[in-house]
């Protein structure tokens, strides 16, 4: 096994490097950025950072006034008050002008652990994929993350990058040729098609070689960009396997199965099967454990696939 | 500085005129909070700020944010008579595929920040003004209501404009004393509205909204504070110039028919 880290880890070391060249990089905090990772950033760069305390609302207003002011905004906190609290400031003064703010949010889903359900969103890409003209991110591991990154900043416009608290195992290489809207083909497969994205995508890669050795050749794609969706992989896999499974660390309604599944209801009609986190909340508990109990692991991917496989 | 009080309140005049007719012709709108706040915008726009409507994204240029959003027929009135679009298009206002949205859109223009959802305005109020201290960039200016005070973001955003010393922000109160459902102390109560800021680290200056020198010298005032943002508690009447609508919360969201737009128009001087 590779090394693992955190995707917020490659978060917090590519701000450093990142700032070095980008002259009008504000990073911006809500308390956390400890736990975000903001706080190398804001020590490298103590005139470019500010921390606007406990106040996920004023954060994301903010944001959008140094924005529209020239500055390009990476601002952070956790997920579940980035998206949930300051939803509707991210809708109206961030989404609305399409101010230039990255709003890079993390300990999304039920990684976040021990913390349990009051901090476990399963929500935030279904809100922000309402948001118009908003891009949805969602690496799978740190070098992924760090090249999104930098296209995102260097993009304008509103972006929502999910980042995760667990260490992940490192899947790309440092010069991975990863573009905002196209998903990655990580493994050739005829029968059935993974789509996953985020921590789910090593999910899919071990449920591929747990089906392969039952004669199941099983296509996994890494969606790290939810919005705007690739279309087109997502019609090849729909036309050239029997079968689609979206593996997301999120709800069922509204992230990624719902995109691939109103993408294919209107271009490429197929079986698509959700796994996710059903309509419930989580609990405390190790990140392992807890992608076990609640359906979000390679067993459930695989008992998917089967399933659809009759 | 100014000196011409004359020619500011012929400005102010005018503003409030276009108010009326802009919203006579949408059929909806607030007048209410429109006209309280006419004096502090002519203020703004034709003495205090350093703009220019021939550029309008001049970089070091001061800002204005309209924080209540819903007085936008003041401020489309303030940016036409400055010269950032030519006054027809006042005549869409709220129409469809027009210039002008019911709320700012920071599309238009001479607008800086769309605003409509209370506090918001205020909030990126604060980013601006982090911006432009860093970039040597002027001053930043919001209004917002005495009812928008009710929102909690406001307060945020006040602790984070003390907590940096934005020096360079100044926010006015249109405390006009009424809100949608009423009278503030009947809703909510935002009293003591000056203590509420001085608390948070602003400076603090109470006037007359109406009156044209102290609105003037309260922004001087403003300027030469180091060290501390700035809050202009500005006593107002809602439906200021037309006094049918003065002091009368049922004119907050209202648009005036043809034979009250006519009486106030007699008010303000000029045809509808």
């Amino acid at each position: 096994m590779a090394d693992k880290t955190a995707t917020r880890q490659a978060y917090g070391e590519f701000l450093i490097e990142k700032g070095k060249t980008t002259k009008n990089l504000i990073v911006m905090d809500a308390d956390l950025s400890k736990s975000t990772m903001t706080a190398g950033f804001a020590k490298a760069f103590p005139d470019r950072f500010f921390n606007m305390g406990i106040a996920e609302q004023n954060l994301y207003g903010v944001a959008a006034g140094l924005a529209v002011s020239g500055k390009v905004v990476c601002a952070s906190t956790f997920a579940m008050f980035a998206t949930g609290r300051a939803f509707e400031i991210i809708r109206n003064s961030i989404g609305y002008t399409h101010a230039n703010v990255k709003i890079c949010a993390t300990h999304a889903g039920i990684t976040v652990g021990e913390d349990g359900a009051s901090h476990q969103t399963f929500e935030d890409v279904a809100l922000m994929r309402t948001i118009p003209g908003m891009t949805v991110l969602n690496p799978s591991d740190a070098p992924s993350a760090k090249r999104l990154l930098d296209l995102a900043i260097d993009a304008d416009g509103p972006f929502y990058i999910r980042l995760g608290r667990a260490a992940v195992p490192v899947l790309y290489g440092a010069d991975a040729a990863l573009a905002v809207g196209k998903g990655q083909l990580l493994r050739e497969g005829r029968d059935f098609a993974v789509i996953a994205t985020g921590v789910m995508v090593h999910e899919a890669l071990r449920a591929a070689e747990t089906l392969a050795g039952e004669g199941i050749g099983v296509r996994v794609i890494d969606m790290h960009t939810i919005k705007p969706l690739d279309g087109e992989i997502v019609e090849k896999a729909a036309t050239e396997t029997r079968g689609l499974v979206t593996a997301e660390e999120h709800s069922v309604l509204g992230g990624l199965f719902g995109a691939v599944a109103e993408y294919a209801a209107a271009h490429c009609p197929v079986r698509i099967l959700p796994v996710g986190q059903r309509d419930s909340y989580g609990e405390s508990g190790k990140p392992d454990e807890l992608l076990r109990k609640y359906g979000m692991s390679a067993d459930a991917i695989a008992d998917a696939v089967r399933r659809l496989a009759g | 500085m100014l000196t011409d009080f004359k020619q500011l309140e012929e400005t102010a005049r005018a503003i409030r005129a276009n108010v009326i007719r802009q919203l006579y012709r949408a059929g909806s709108g607030h007048p209410g909070g429109s006209l309280s706040a006419a004096d502090i915008l002519t203020v703004l726009y034709f003495g205090e700020m350093r703009v220019d409507p021939k550029n309008p994204q001049l970089p070091d240029r001061d800002r204005f944010v309209l924080s209540k959003g819903h007085a936008a027929p003041v401020l489309y009135a303030a940016l036409a008579e400055k010269g950032y679009f030519p006054k027809e298009e006042l005549e869409g206002l709220r129409k469809l595929g027009a210039l002008l949205q019911g709320h700012p859109n920071i599309k238009v223009p001479g607008v800086e920040m769309s605003t409509g959802s209370l506090g918001q305005g205020f909030s990126a109020a604060v980013g601006m003004a982090l911006a432009a201290r860093m970039d040597g960039g002027g001053r930043v200016y919001a209004l917002l209501g005495d009812g928008e005070l009710e929102e909690g973001l406001v307060w945020e955003a006040a602790m984070s404009a003390g907590h940096y010393r934005l020096d360079n922000l100044c926010v006015t109160v249109d405390w006009n004393g009424l809100q949608i459902d009423g009278r503030n102390e009947d809703v909510m109560t935002v009293a003591p509205i000056g203590d509420k800021f001085a608390s948070f680290g602003f400076h603090v200056i109470s006037i007359d909204g109406h009156s044209l020198p102290a609105i003037a010298g309260a922004f001087a005032e403003a300027r030469a504070q180091k060290g501390k943002p700035t809050v202009v508690v500005a006593k107002t009447v809602k439906g200021k110039g037309v006094s049918f609508m003065e002091n009368e919360a049922g004119w907050h969201g209202k648009a005036p028919n043809e034979e009250e737009a006519k009486r106030a128009m007699a008010e303000l001087g000029g045809a509808l």
